[in-house]
């Protein structure tokens, strides 16, 4: 098949970008949409001109790396899908592509598709994380987790952090994200000693980093390529909520 | 030279006890004023810097991604081994050893084995307590699964994305030393040069991926925890970005490169579609617990698989092997799809494939049950291919997978070079000529956690804080002719991408160095890599600039490194003269096609020193002694 694509061109991040066209010929449906845009860098690089910069790492939709919204949809519009995993028999011969990068605030462009996502990672290093030490530490079994709640801990804690959930959300706000990775270590016992300490710093984080604050659209939800629940961000507010309770601490 | 390995005398059982009271401490209050540079944010990279910030050194950890969480660990999908006899079917330490020593084909140093069994249990507890959601029972207990060349369950997980999980519970630990200041991370950043001062590792030159700025950064220690090289094959199973640079220059600065050619070609893969194919996806091996694989008997035959009946198919693994049968070891399994497939048995485009049917396992279990255990990998394969494999039996066909060879390091993960530590699957020690399955993750943790963070105090207490800075002449020399190179790269300005060399260059390593290997074949990928890295040189094109992000100029950097290592890989495979796990020498087999060992000539690790480019590198050899599993045939039946 061949395509028609709109694809957002920029040289740094203080440069002014633009949609540029390109044409993508000779595709067949069996291509992954990235070995679809390889194939059009392929063009440029013998034509001489400067190849589309993305990112992508794994390509099997479990880095998180890849970063694309395709007409208008981060990842594009097969659902619980990243970008790297979409591929090109969901699209027909003469379609018109349209693709830019996540947009927004905290995620400022670096070149072309590429955006610096390193706001989530401070997110994570305001309290991500259990505090457990190396070595001295309990047998596995020694802390026992129902299964339900090991799984529930499993469905939040799937999150790639490619950013989707940002670049969908029309506030861009990282709630998901947080919500995530504060759903996943409150609902096992480990988590549990710091669950109020680390609800309040990662939500301080987040709004630190420009993100905007949750507005209910779940639009997040809809663009999650591992499909992480928006009933975590509900879970995140009782947290929240429970934390400032329990420590008196201003809201 | 006859390389020691300087594992500890005694027992084996004992060993690592007893060095771990006789190596040297660094005081508590001395540890920050040493800087320990780890390149690579995998399993091995993350929990080793976590680790060595914990305990207070200054670390600097680098690597090419965005963060240090999408490290390509993150893609492993089936589970951790770990020595914990939980479900009471006859687990132990040396149970773990032994089926590590025997599925690694006599070809590992067994006192790191040993290790490794030893210190696999801490790993869970410590996953456990960082919050690594591991799959459990209803009772709360931590559930187990088996794996390949296993008769016991020993194989923890957490859904399909072991590897997700616990890299995330290793990045979570990184992620709060970086917030406490002990760790500064550096991501989009590539380690191009090693810089080796006075015979001791001092450091490393970098290049920013986002400013294209060369730098360098001097420290007390550097760990190299990069990786391995399968990418050489083009399609793998690996990352994008995967690659041997970070090993290759560290080598051509000196250190030894042990076994290249034992490269794992992994079974179950899904099959390839065309040309523009830019990497290979793999589905777990623990699929083989309930999915059974099979072939047609009839060659060619290209109807339906819901249509072929029972008698008319060849379950060739439970054929062959039939006490270990779906759950044979990775080489064997992956040598008997080739080979009923080059029979004219095989399956899909270009009958490159067999089918791995779960048909009876949902008869038996129910399809709930089998979604439960696989359902993101099922989604993954529906993904790729468009097809339903709770209705139809998945394809697959074998894939480059893992590297068992890389940098050599002895019993302290010390390579030939001093103060230049190895960790994970850049290193050689622990897998032999073949790697079990969930030993990889295993393997990298048992690094970063729990040995490096003895052994490289031992180094460190006989070496002097802040020897040099990043002003010295070597750093300067090492800044310079890395931009150099960079330079060249840019200049050639040829008529062929950088892919197409590096799709040219996999398909001669696939073809001649792959799966099945011959005196034949290797003097012939030794006659055409050399032509090709020759044609690379001066028709290659590299667009853009060197002062910005330009994600051809890594591309290139890399495949010219592949290259070169390709060769060296191909060297190794033709020196091998015997068939020893992933390492398949035709002329060396049994009637009935299997691997052939000449303990007499090849019972060693065969580790090479750069000896200037274009030049034959020199041969090194580590006698491996088996003191505590007998030195036999391997066998699956």
């Amino acid at each position: 098949m061949d395509l028609t694509l709109y694809v957002w061109r920029q040289s740094g991040p203080a440069s002014a970008g633009r949609l540029e066209e390109y044409r993508a010929k000779d595709i067949t449906s069996d291509m992954s949409f990235l070995e679809m845009l390889d194939v059009v860098n392929a063009e440029l690089v013998r034509a001489g001109r400067e190849p589309i910069a993305f990112d992508h790492d794994c390509r099997e939709g479990i880095c998180g790396m890849c970063s694309q919204v395709i007409n208008g949809v981060p990842h594009g519009s097969r659902e619980k899908t990243t970008v790297c995993q979409l591929h090109m028999r969901r699209f027909r011969d003469g379609d018109t592509i349209y693709i830019e990068p996540w947009r927004a605030k905290a995620f400022p462009v670096i070149k072309d598709l590429i955006v610096d996502r390193s706001s989530l990672d401070r997110i994570m290093q305001s309290g991500g994380y259990v505090s457990a030490h190396t070595g001295g530490v309990p047998d596995g079994n020694a802390i026992l987790i129902p299964r339900d709640d090991a799984e529930t801990a499993m469905d939040a804690a799937e999150c790639i952090g490619c950013g989707a959930c940002v670049a969908a959300c029309p506030n861009g706000s990282a709630m998901l994200f947080a919500a995530a990775k504060v759903a996943h270590l409150a609902k096992l016992p480990q988590g549990r000693a710091e669950a109020a300490r680390r609800v309040c710093v990662m939500t301080e984080a987040m709004l630190k980093e420009g993100f905007g604050n949750c507005g209910n659209h779940y639009e997040c939800q809809a663009a999650c390529p591992k499909g992480i629940k928006v009933k975590f961000i509900a879970q995140l507010n009782r947290e929240y909520i429970k934390a400032h309770l329990k420590d008196g601490r201003d809201t | 030279m006859i390389l020691d390995g300087k594992c500890p005398s005694g027992p084996i059982a004992g060993k690592w006890e007893k060095h771990r009271h006789e190596m040297k401490l660094v005081s508590p209050a001395n540890k920050r004023k040493y800087r320990i540079i780890v390149v690579g944010t995998g399993l091995a990279g993350s929990s080793a810097a976590a680790t060595l910030g914990e305990l207070g050194y200054n670390v600097e950890a680098f690597c090419y991604q965005d963060s240090a969480r999408r490290a390509h660990s993150i893609a492993a999908q089936g589970g951790i081994n770990a020595a914990r006899n939980y479900p009471n079917d006859g687990d132990s330490v040396y149970r773990l050893f032994h089926d590590t020593v025997k599925g690694g084909d006599f070809r590992s140093r067994e006192a790191n084995v040993y290790r490794l069994a030893e210190v696999s249990g801490n790993i869970i507890d410590q996953c456990v307590a960082q919050g690594v959601p591991f799959a459990r029972d209803y009772a709360g207990y931590l559930d187990n699964r088996s794996f390949g060349g296993a008769l016991v369950s020993r194989t923890f997980y957490a859904r399909g994305q072991t590897g997700q999980q616990l890299l995330l519970g290793a990045y979570s630990a990184l992620s709060r030393q970086a917030r406490a200041g002990n760790v500064r991370l550096y991501p989009r950043t590539e380690m191009l040069d090693l810089v080796v001062i006075g015979g001791e590792a001092k450091g490393i030159t970098v290049r920013d991926m986002v400013t294209g700025k060369i730098r360098c950064h001097a420290a007390d220690a550097v760990c190299l925890c990069t990786g391995g090289y399968t990418n050489v094959f083009y399609l793998s199973t690996n990352a994008m970005g995967g690659n041997v640079t970070a090993a290759y220059r560290a080598y051509k600065r000196g250190a030894f490169f042990a076994n290249p050619c034992y490269t794992q070609i992994h079974p179950t893969c899904i099959p390839a579609t065309g040309d523009h194919q830019a990497k290979l996806t793999l589905m777990s091996e623990s699929l083989r617990n309930d999915g059974r694989v099979w072939a047609p008997k009839i060659r060619g035959d290209r109807r339906p698989p819901q249509e072929i009946p029972e008698e008319e198919r060849d379950y060739y693994l439970e054929r062959k092997y039939p006490s270990f049968g779906n759950l044979a070891p990775r080489d064997i399994s992956s040598r008997a799809a080739k080979e009923v497939c080059d029979d004219g048995h095989g399956v899909g485009p270009g009958g490159r494939g067999v089918y791995l049917d779960f048909a009876g396992a949902i008869e038996r279990l129910g399809e709930d049950t089998i979604r439960q255990r696989y359902g993101n990998l099922f989604e993954m394969y529906e993904r790729i291919t468009d097809e339903n494999a709770y209705k139809q039996p998945m394809r697959i066909y074998p894939a480059p997978h893992y590297a068992m060879g890389g940098l050599w390091v002895d019993y302290n993960l010390q390579s030939s070079i001093p103060g230049l530590f190895v960790l994970g699957e850049a290193n050689f020690s622990d897998h032999g000529a073949n790697r079990l399955g969930a030993s990889a993750l295993m393997q990298g943790l048992a690094d970063g956690y729990f040995i490096i963070p003895c052994t490289i105090a031992h180094y460190l207490a006989q070496t002097r804080p802040d020897a040099v800075s990043a002003g010295h002449p070597e750093f300067v020399r090492s800044v310079e002719e890395t931009e150099t190179s960079i330079k060249r790269l840019l200049s050639i300005n040829g008529r062929k991408t950088v892919n197409e060399f590096h799709r040219e260059l996999g398909s001669i390593m696939w073809e001649h160095v792959g799966m099945t290997r011959s005196r034949e074949s290797l003097e012939n990928a030794l006659r055409r890599i050399p032509e090709l890295r020759a044609e690379f040189r001066e028709n290659v094109r590299v667009p853009g600039r060197e002062e910005d992000l330009n994600q051809e100029l890594e591309k290139a950097g890399r495949v010219a490194d592949f290259l070169e290592f390709a060769e060296l890989l191909a060297r190794d495979a033709l020196y091998r003269d015997e068939s020893c796990g992933s390492h398949f020498r035709v002329e060396h087999q049994t009637e009935d096609g299997e691997a052939v060992r000449d303990d007499a000539n090849f019972c060693h690790v065969a580790a090479w020193q750069f000896r200037g480019a274009d030049k034959e590198p020199e041969l090194h050899t580590e006698p491996l002694a088996f003191e505590n599993v007998r030195l036999a045939v391997r066998s699956y039946k």
